[in-house]
């Protein structure tokens, strides 16, 4: 044993030495994942403490319940329920309604014969992803507010005149369109991409066999995209924990916390705004490890439909 | 056969199902168009309409509301903030983009070397970051105790490699032949001088889609400046935006019905704040969405 493990050193050693060029390359890289993202996760044991800045992590006091106190205030707390139920909510209506929409359109686009209409609409639905999140939450709210023009339109129909956003019934949909807007266009170049990659001849094929359009785009089209659809819807499930936090910190406000506060904005304003330091790690924890799982689920399904996955 | 061909080949006169498809479809991407742009074209409108007007204005709208006016223009450029901000983003770009480039092609190339022993370790360090992480609270502490509060470096290290992007050029690296490698190997080359006498030139394509991903989050970011900076002159331009906005929309509420003209103004400054800071983007993408539309699918083919 001991015989190998000097012989195994060795090797490495050697192995330092031939490749001394290449390990130079990357250790700032180390650096940087060392002190930015493993120092942090080291920095997770303040969940267990009472943090206190002026004694750092390590010597900061362990809580009570053998250093889980501030896990079991925040399952007993009226939040978790109520934080965990908006962060499901908001995802999961997220996927349902923002997944399939890019599909369509790339479908749709795909239809149209006129190459430069095509590229113009394409350009055009693109743009929103290039407004930056500040501004357009700015301009939700203005649109949504009781004098904008989303309001009218909707007052049109037997909408209230008020401000959506002040409304908690009106959060989630607000969210979901908006996001719809903003990514439909750039969510739909992979489609695209994945449709442009079916073989010409497959249509050919299935003309001859006398299929009109719809049953072409049923038999040929569907499935040529089919891998590309599952493995994104996957990707995207894989993420289910993680919300937009950043969009509903611009579009919130405390009348609606009630719907839109989130597991990440909880976080955000305990920790950073109330400096609950310990008691937020301890709440972003619970989510990272919710999240990790996810993520591995996912991967391992995604893994054994198609060849891809997140690495 | 022959009329089921005949059918689908354009330029009939016949009205077929597909036709009507093919109208309706039409339709509904006119639709997209008008969605897409009108919340935008009315940003633009507004910016130049009279205060008062607009204050009062319910519902659409298609032109400015007269007076005509660049009063709100005039304000937002005279705001030191604004200037001061744009000159912070464009340290934070500049900067930011060569500390992430030379980071993460250097992470991405080490990674594509065949032989060292310790790559794999490495490889899982890295690749563990995406499914795991410290957090937003144990990762703001990190940065204090780091002493970069305060600091535009704040902006920039925290973020120097994004995973996913290193992960993207990666596999475009590994798409180039290991015989230009060994090749140069054998003349006598360091893996450094590999990565920028041989990688680099030939990458050129994805090294741009890189500058374009990075600079545009550089661009967009506020929410790192808004816990990491209290210094006001230093703030990023999208941070004095969120503030100015926010703060338009509370002095309006205070004013009560916006029958004040400080509030009246301050709304109209909103929609002139939001076409200056859109503008630089949105002129410039659509020149640029072919590098971006590249990315996508490096980005989608992964590892």
């Amino acid at each position: 044993m001991e015989k190998k493990k000097k012989f195994s050193l060795r090797l490495l050693g050697n192995d330092l030495r031939k490749y001394s060029d290449a390990y130079i390359l990357v250790i700032p890289v180390i650096i940087f994942y060392l002190l930015f993202c493993y120092k942090p996760m080291y920095g997770i044991l303040i969940a267990f403490k009472d943090f206190s800045p002026a004694a750092g992590i390590w010597g900061s006091d362990w809580t009570s319940g053998h250093g889980f106190q501030h896990f079991i205030d925040f399952f007993q707390s009226y939040y978790f329920t109520r934080i965990l139920k908006n962060t499901l909510v908001v995802s999961l209506t997220s996927i349902l309604f923002g997944f399939p929409a890019p599909v369509i359109l790339a479908l749709l686009l795909n239809e149209i014969r006129n190459e430069k209409f095509k590229r113009v609409t394409q350009t055009i639905s693109y743009m929103p992803h290039f407004i930056s999140l500040v501004v357009v939450c700015s301009m939700i709210k203005m649109f949504t507010s009781d004098k904008g023009f989303v309001t009218y339109l909707l007052s049109l129909v037997g909408g209230p005149e008020v401000s959506l956003l002040t409304k908690p019934q009106y959060f989630v949909p607000v969210y979901v369109l908006s996001g719809i807007w903003q990514e439909i266009g750039w969510g739909a170049i992979i489609y695209l991409a994945a449709l442009s990659g079916i073989d010409q001849d497959l249509y050919e094929a299935a003309r001859i066999d006398g299929a009109g359009r719809w049953k072409q785009t049923l038999h040929v089209t569907l499935p040529g995209i089919s891998g590309t659809i599952i493995i994104m819807l996957l990707m995207r499930m894989g993420n289910v924990m993680n919300v937009g936090f950043e969009k509903i910190i611009l579009l919130y406000n405390d009348g609606i916390y009630e719907t839109a506060d989130v597991i990440s904005t909880f976080v955000y304003r305990k920790g950073l705004l109330d400096f609950q330091w310990s008691y937020s790690a301890a709440v972003g924890i619970f989510n990272s490890v919710i999240n990790f799982i996810v993520v591995i689920v996912f991967n391992r399904i995604s893994r054994k439909f198609g060849e891809v996955s997140l690495w | 056969m022959v009329e089921k061909r005949k059918h689908n080949s354009a330029g009939e006169g016949k009205i077929t199902p597909y036709r009507i498809f093919s109208i309706f479809n039409t339709i509904i991407m006119l639709f997209i168009i008008l969605i897409t742009a009108y919340p935008v074209y009315y940003i633009v409108v507004a910016s130049f309409s009279d205060a008062g007007a607009l204050s009062r204005h319910v519902g659409m709208l298609w032109l400015p509301l007269k007076p005509y006016t660049l009063s709100a223009y005039e304000t937002v450029f005279k705001n030191p903030l604004i200037a001061s901000g744009f000159l912070n983003t464009l340290f934070v770009l500049a900067a930011g983009l060569v500390v992430n480039l030379t980071l993460t092609s250097l992470g991405a190339f080490f990674l594509t070397i065949k032989g060292p022993m310790l790559k794999n370790a490495i490889t899982f360090m890295i690749i563990f970051t995406m499914y795991f992480s410290g957090g937003m609270i144990p990762s703001y502490l990190n940065v204090k105790s780091l002493g970069l509060m305060d600091s535009l470096w704040a902006l920039i290290l925290p973020g120097a490699i994004s995973t996913t992007n290193l992960v993207i050029m990666k596999s475009s690296f590994s798409s180039i032949p290991d015989s230009l490698i060994e090749s140069a190997r054998l003349d006598g080359a360091s893996y450094g001088q590999i990565l920028m006498r041989v990688i680099v030139p030939l990458s050129k394509a994805t090294i741009a889609v890189m500058v374009l991903y990075y600079g545009v989050s550089h661009w967009n970011s506020w929410f790192n400046a808004s816990i990491y900076l209290r210094n006001s002159d230093k703030f990023p331009l999208q941070l004095v935006v969120r503030n100015i906005l926010n703060l338009a929309s509370n002095s309006a509420m205070t004013a009560g019905g916006g029958a004040d003209e400080i509030a009246q103004l301050a709304d109209l400054i909103k929609y002139a704040l939001i076409v200056v800071t859109a503008t630089p983007i949105l002129v410039l993408y659509p020149f640029l969405q072919k590098y971006f539309v590249k990315g996508v699918m490096v980005g989608a083919i992964k590892g």
